[in-house]
């Protein structure tokens, strides 16, 4: 268990890997809306949130079809499969999903301060987003597993992926973006987004690995 | 397992053979298409001579296309989703080609449901479209049928495509409340239920009746066109396997191992 964590954290790390592609994307996302936009900073610091958010977003979805298709080219995926009677496939997926979660979701949530300085973001703001994308992501990747095992068998599944998932993601997205102005703006509702926010991710950290360890199971036969 | 269990569910076996099933869907199709047509147009013609809404005036007819739309968008999910269940647990074949020909149906009345809802929505609310919540997640439910359709046909056996688009139906079935109580959770623009709802409609019977009428009409047109899609499926499927066995060989595949894939 531990050892898959570490094995799937390392390979996550490593050059090719992935984690950098996001962080690049992101960064690129942040640094584009400012020219769309026009370079008013009284309005990047007001939609500042709702950008990182969307390019965090993004991000994540970019790097999920990677999180099933190394270890079906390399048939570790077939191993875990036939293993499932010493280590639930569902469990193996949760694993998994929290070591994409930290070599490429983590990642995002530490360079927002970096971005939310050149929006022109206070303090404040920074770190409301911050809390929020540290809160919302995992959520992303754990419906994303669902989108990357039902896609692992399909040729080219790539773009299907977040095509499949984006309709599931939008709540988190509405929640993450509307706790993180609660937090800012006087009298935006702060707590009860983001309670359901926290509900969405605990909520399909249980339900994702389940429905794509079940998925993974049938790609196999 | 118990003799009620075995008799169970043979008999949900024998009504599944696809050969019965086209046996049985062809004699019912005409009728229900005709009960569709009838009771459909009845309905949109006791809608107009119902009274104007003293408010709305005239648009409130909109109301008789818009809200059974939006029930039936709702309703296909659900019968996906029910044979999403029956391919997972039972893994009869039926039951993938009964989601793959309810998701297009399902989707259409999701397009309805919006292109009239925008429709009312500019003369009384003023703008054709607003993210409140209702319409936000009416809006997702179109996205999914889309995403459920592109899966379908991103695999060219069907037998393959059956298990994983029944999963993800699945997992898409959390959206069907958040529609329904979307207007009770968040109190944005949308008017909240007022047929559907545990004190009983409140809207007056004059125009709750055509409003019904319509309602059951869409339903045989629902499993009219269902059925008819589900035959089409069936046949396309056959055809698709025949063609497979004539260019393996002169012996042509049995006729019920066709759907097997």
């Amino acid at each position: 268990m531990t050892a898959l964590l570490i094995r799937d954290v390392k390979l996550g790390l490593r050059a090719g890997g992935g984690a950098l592609i996001g962080i690049l994307f992101y960064l690129a996302v942040a640094a584009v809306t400012p020219f769309a936009m026009g370079p008013d900073l009284n309005l990047l610091a007001k939609i500042g949130p709702a950008i990182l958010w969307i390019g965090a977003l993004l991000a994540s979805l970019l790097g999920l079809e990677r999180l099933f298709q190394i270890d079906r080219e390399d048939g570790s995926l077939d191993l875990m499969v036939l293993n499932r009677h010493i280590m639930p496939l569902s469990f193996a997926v949760f694993i998994k999903c929290v070591a994409h979660w930290i070599t490429t979701g983590l990642p995002l949530v530490i360079v927002t301060p970096l971005l939310g300085l050149l929006l022109n973001m206070d303090g404040k703001a920074i770190g409301a987003t911050a809390l929020t994308l540290l809160i919302g992501t995992p959520a992303v990747t754990f419906i994303g597993a669902v989108g990357a095992a039902i896609a692992v068998s399909l040729p080219r599944g790539g773009l299907l992926v977040s095509v499949v998932i984006l309709p599931f993601v939008i709540p988190v997205l509405i929640f993450g973006v509307m706790a993180t102005f609660g937090a800012v703006v006087d009298g935006a509702p702060f707590k009860a987004p983001m309670l359901l926010l926290a509900a969405l991710t605990l909520f399909f950290a249980v339900l994702g690995p389940f429905a794509a360890g079940y998925a993974l199971k049938n790609a196999g036969d | 397992m118990n003799n009620k269990n075995i008799k169970k569910v043979g008999a949900l076996t024998a009504l599944a053979n696809p050969t019965r099933f086209m046996d049985l869907s062809g004699k019912l199709l005409p009728w229900l298409a005709l009960l569709a047509a009838l009771l459909t147009g009845v309905g949109l013609y006791l809608g107009w001579q119902a009274p104007e809404d003293y408010q709305q005036g005239i648009t409130v007819r909109i109301m008789y296309l818009h809200v059974p739309a939006a029930w039936f968008a709702m309703f296909s999910y659900t019968v996906m989703a029910l044979s999403a269940l029956g391919v997972l647990i039972w893994r009869h074949p039926l039951a993938d080609v009964s989601i793959r020909a309810a998701a297009p149906i399902g989707a259409a009345f999701t397009l309805l449901c919006l292109a009239t809802g925008s429709l009312w929505g500019r003369p009384m609310w003023g703008t054709y479209w607003v993210w409140d919540a209702r319409l936000t997640s009416v809006f997702v439910l179109l996205i999914m049928y889309f995403g459920i359709m592109a899966l379908q046909r991103a695999m060219e056996e069907p037998a393959r495509s059956a298990r994983p688009v029944a999963i993800l139906v699945l997992v898409g079935y959390i959206n069907i409340p958040i529609i329904k109580f979307s207007v009770d959770f968040w109190n944005t623009l949308h008017q909240p239920a007022s047929v559907i709802r545990l004190d009983g409609p409140t809207i007056h019977p004059s125009m709750l009746w055509p409003l019904l009428v319509v309602a059951v009409g869409f339903t045989f047109m629902f499993l009219a066109m269902h059925m008819a899609a589900m035959r089409n499926e069936v046949r396309r499927r056959r055809a698709a396997s025949l063609r497979k066995a004539g260019a393996r060989g002169k012996s042509s595949a049995p006729a019920t191992a066709v759907l097997e894939g």
